[in-house]
């Protein structure tokens, strides 16, 4: 795997008034891997991913993304991430073509790389037939492959998933892993929130956030053997059960 | 620019997809107009009377002939006493009776004088009001017409004329009140339900997260409403001149100038309302009575202001569609051009200014 480091911080903090959401998280993600980031509800997650999606300004410390400064050049960062929530944010009232057309254009891309990427995508999906259906009436599995094909559309560098598999059935979720293991391999850094933990094992390193500090973070093998714990499951217990705060 | 294009585009395809939003946007104004123009009218036509004629003379029956042959009446009934005045009222077959005295002509003859007594229901104080006038009108035309050719010494006659809208068109009131109204609803309560939908769904994030700047996403809602709602103006005018004959004796580019000047206005407000709501319904209760009332009530279009307490004047001047509704009377009724309205063209202006940079200031601030 190469070594280059596209997530890079430093004890990156965000204050709102008092209260500290994230506490000073240092670590590192390297291209190509699939960095899974975890926690409970409010621990500081989603702020934390915000400040790297270059949606909110850190309080403190220093952060790079794809070799950009979170404070500086928040434009950059933008055109070289992608970003899907957990409301798989596709317009329901276009096509599957007409959203992949939407981003395309959103990016800046040329008509004819969006063309050609449309047509790979569409190929890839199996889903041909349905490219001028409207989103609203596709099953939620297909949406949310969709959303992921649609996030890394633009190809890229990083693509943030935030609690990407919400109220996806087992099936469609394995599906849906075995799309990021292929975005992976093309070089694709994946950077993954989630609440199952089955899914944590499917990540290369997790971190695991408590009250706004990183507890832990290792392969989940390692993670595994360092707590003495049968599953990820059981891991993150352990540590979620030092947390102080509650709900979000 | 492509950025651009590619949001515009997918704005056009919300709206033309959603036939609701469709319906309100382009129906809206052809069913206000229709409704205004035809329905919710207070002008009297064919009114229905009842005459008693005590007299039953020949003047009486000319009298009688002229007020049935008026547009304005018709005569349902004639009736033999005073007995059957108040049923007629009652049953509602009638709004006015008209009583001839017994000794019509001999009175006007000899004497020359006579009275005609007209008792209406007043249960509807306007229409009451509107019927009397009229038909005194028709009464002193009849009586012109028979003293002619006599002298009669001291006659001092009061003429009236009514300027800019000779016939008391109604039209002439509410075509800029339904232009004020329609673009409002179109503009404001559109955009701002639009934006919040987006918040509502997760896409707005989604569309921050990417490289286009929040200024450009919000202009790119926009640009489909201005579009949409030029095509209202040209709806409204279209209608109001061919099919209820109100003329545009000002200049039509300095309306339309003006206009576009309103929608401006009303985008802004639009923003602004999105940046504080957080769902659809909380959006669409603020454009209703934030704006929607205030503008019925508050401009001048239904209810006069000259009449209303001092607060609510001074209230009134905060409405922007008073200003547009002032503007649009003055330039398509009375051919006022740009150095009548430079007032509240700069009003407008003011406003559009103002709300846009809390607008702007407030979507700054919630990325943080």
């Amino acid at each position: 795997m190469n070594q280059t480091k596209v997530i890079i911080t430093d004890k990156l903090t965000k204050r709102f008034g008092g209260f500290t959401a994230v506490d000073a998280i240092c670590f590192e993600v390297t291209k190509g891997e699939i960095f899974g980031f975890l926690g409970a509800n409010g621990a500081g997650k989603t702020t934390a991913m915000r400040m790297l999606c270059g949606l909110s300004f850190p309080t403190s410390g220093k952060a790079m993304v794809a070799g950009f400064d979170v404070y500086k050049e928040n434009e950059k960062i933008k055109q070289n991430i992608g970003y899907m929530s957990q409301k798989f944010s596709l317009y329901e009232d276009l096509t599957v073509k007409e959203n992949m057309q939407l981003y395309g254009g959103i990016y800046g891309k040329s008509n004819a790389f969006i063309k050609q990427k449309t047509e790979s995508i569409l190929t890839e999906l199996d889903i041909k037939k349905e490219a001028n259906v409207l989103v609203k009436s596709l099953p939620l599995g297909w949406k949310q492959k969709l959303a992921f094909a649609v996030a890394i559309f633009h190809e890229p560098e990083i693509v943030f998933l935030d609690e990407p598999t919400g109220g996806v059935d087992p099936v469609a979720r394995r599906e849906f892993w075995n799309m990021i293991y292929n975005a992976a391999a093309t070089g694709v850094t994946v950077f993954v929130t989630t609440h199952y933990m089955d899914e944590a094992e499917y990540c290369n390193r997790v971190s695991i956030m408590v009250d706004g500090k990183i507890e832990a973070l290792d392969t989940p093998h390692q993670l595994k053997q360092t707590y003495n714990a049968g599953s990820m499951d059981d891991v993150f217990l352990k540590l979620a059960r030092k947390a102080v705060r509650t709900g979000d | 620019m492509k950025q651009f294009i590619s949001f515009v585009k997918k704005e056009f395809y919300h709206i033309f997809r959603d036939r609701r939003t469709m319906f309100i946007l382009l129906g809206m104004p052809v069913v206000q107009i229709v409704l205004f123009g035809f329905a919710l009218t207070n002008e009297v036509k064919n009114s229905r009377i009842a005459v008693l004629d005590h007299a039953k003379d020949n003047e009486s029956s000319v009298l009688i002939n002229q007020l049935d042959a008026s547009k304005y009446f018709d005569v349902q009934q004639i009736i033999q006493s005073d007995h059957e005045i108040e049923p007629i009222f009652k049953q509602g077959k009638v709004k006015m009776v008209v009583i001839i005295p017994p000794s019509f002509q001999e009175d006007l003859r000899h004497m020359n004088k006579s009275s005609i007594q007209l008792i209406a229901d007043a249960s509807d104080p306007n229409v009451a009001n509107t019927l009397t006038n009229y038909a005194t009108a028709l009464i002193m035309d009849y009586q012109k017409s028979i003293t002619q050719n006599q002298k009669i010494p001291y006659t001092i006659n009061t003429e009236v004329r009514m300027l800019y809208n000779p016939q008391l068109k109604g039209a002439y009131n509410f075509v800029p009140g339904v232009m004020a109204m329609v673009l409002l609803l179109v503009c404001t309560m559109m955009t701002a339900i639009t934006i919040v939908r987006e918040k509502e769904m997760g896409t707005m994030e989604v569309m921050l997260v990417s490289p286009m700047k929040p200024q450009l996403v919000v202009m790119a809602k926009a640009v489909p409403y201005l579009l949409l709602s030029t095509i209202n103006i040209a709806t409204i005018l279209l209608l109001s001149v061919f099919v209820l004959e109100v003329p545009i004796n000002g200049s039509i580019v300095l309306l339309v100038a003006a206009s576009i000047l309103f929608i401006l206005v009303s985008l802004s407000l639009g923003l602004l309302i999105s940046s504080g709501a957080e769902s659809q319904q909380t959006a669409m209760f603020i454009s209703l009575v934030a704006l929607f009332l205030p503008t019925i009530m508050l401009s001048g279009f239904m209810f006069p202001i000259e009449n209303m307490p001092l607060p609510l004047r001074t209230f009134s001047n905060i409405v922007p569609a008073k200003w547009y509704y002032n503007i649009v009377k003055g330039v398509m009724i009375k051919g006022l051009n740009v150095f009548g309205i430079w007032k509240e063209l700069l009003i407008l202006t003011g406003m559009m200014l103002f709300f846009l940079t809390i607008a702007i200031r407030q979507f700054k601030i919630r990325l943080q």
